[in-house]
């Protein structure tokens, strides 16, 4: 599988997206400058995590319009795949490539620690080599991961498989306690109509081996694979 | 000319940092505050001599950039 990383000035988990990319893999991911009008032909392109452009005006505002841009739609309107992890995942909302908006956490505090997702729809591109209903162990860190979508997206959402994860309990259990930052419908992660973009605040690229302390965002990787391959 | 753009949040989208200051607010013993929303104020310099033009050019910006549909409504002013 051909994967690309892209940075935005104050990205910062695009390394750890690079190194999970490489290893998962095998193959050594292209970089993409916020600047590249050009981009290498890949099956997965990643927008990673960070605080793109100091969170100015809004999260991901600002990295939605910059010139690489033009290139990841074209892309993702070719049936190319693309994944955007918590701040990349703010940008494909302001893109409109997902829909909905992440607003700041309902408790006004940065979170960060584990949290448990439940799969909600292991027929996708993203979560095929999960299990449906499976619950799985995944770090959240950010400030504005509150998923809002007006009653009709969310119905729809729902009623179409799009909704990926949602934060869960132990027992897998969509609970208000379980909901890190005040979440509509406790949603985690979400794809777009077509299932060839996903968006989603936890970072599974920091579960991915056993030095990192659990390996439950290998399968998200490798879902991606299995359908490429 | 110059422009003055309020962006406020939809009715209905939560806004947790116009509670907090409510909570605040009463803290202090300001009594009698219903509701609190919090929103964004920007001012533009711009070189137009035509209102008309100028106002089309700050809707398309605030469409395009300043402002999230989904979530947020925006004013105008311009003198």
């Amino acid at each position: 599988m051909k994967s690309a990383v892209v940075t935005f000035p104050a990205s910062n988990c695009d390394r750890d997206m690079f190194v999970a990319l490489e290893k998962i893999t095998g193959k050594t991911p292209h970089h993409i400058w916020h600047q590249d009008s050009e981009i290498p032909d890949v099956d997965l392109i990643a927008l990673p995590g960070g605080f793109s452009f100091g969170d100015y005006l809004r999260c991901g505002a600002m990295a939605a319009r910059s010139p690489t841009i033009r290139a990841i739609r074209e892309h993702a309107d070719r049936g190319g795949y693309v994944i955007g992890v918590c701040n990349g995942f703010q940008v494909l909302t302001e893109m409109g490539l997902l829909p909905g908006a992440l607003m700041r956490n309902a408790s006004l505090k940065f979170v960060c620690k584990t949290v448990h997702l439940k799969v909600e729809n292991a027929d996708s591109v993203f979560t095929n080599q999960y299990k449906q209903g499976q619950v799985i162990d995944i770090p959240v860190a950010h400030h504005d991961g509150n998923y809002f979508a007006d009653d009709e997206t969310l119905a729809e959402l729902e009623d179409t498989g799009r909704i990926a994860f949602r934060y869960v309990n132990k027992q897998g259990e969509a609970t208000a306690n379980a909901n890190p930052n005040g979440s509509q419908h406790n949603i985690a992660g979400i794809m777009n109509k077509r299932g060839n973009i996903l968006g989603m605040m936890p970072h599974p690229e920091r579960l991915i081996e056993d030095a990192q302390g659990g390996t439950d965002g290998r399968g998200f990787f490798e879902s991606i694979m299995n359908k490429i391959n | 000319m110059k422009a003055r753009v309020h962006i406020t949040l939809k009715n209905g989208v939560l806004d947790p940092q116009g509670k907090a200051i409510q909570h605040a607010l009463d803290a202090l013993g300001f009594d009698g505050v219903d509701d609190v929303r919090q929103g964004k104020y920007i001012e533009i310099d711009l070189n137009e001599t035509d209102r008309a033009k100028a106002e089309a050019n700050v809707e398309e910006m605030c469409k395009k950039l300043l402002a999230n549909m989904v979530i947020e409504n925006y004013s105008i002013d311009i003198d």
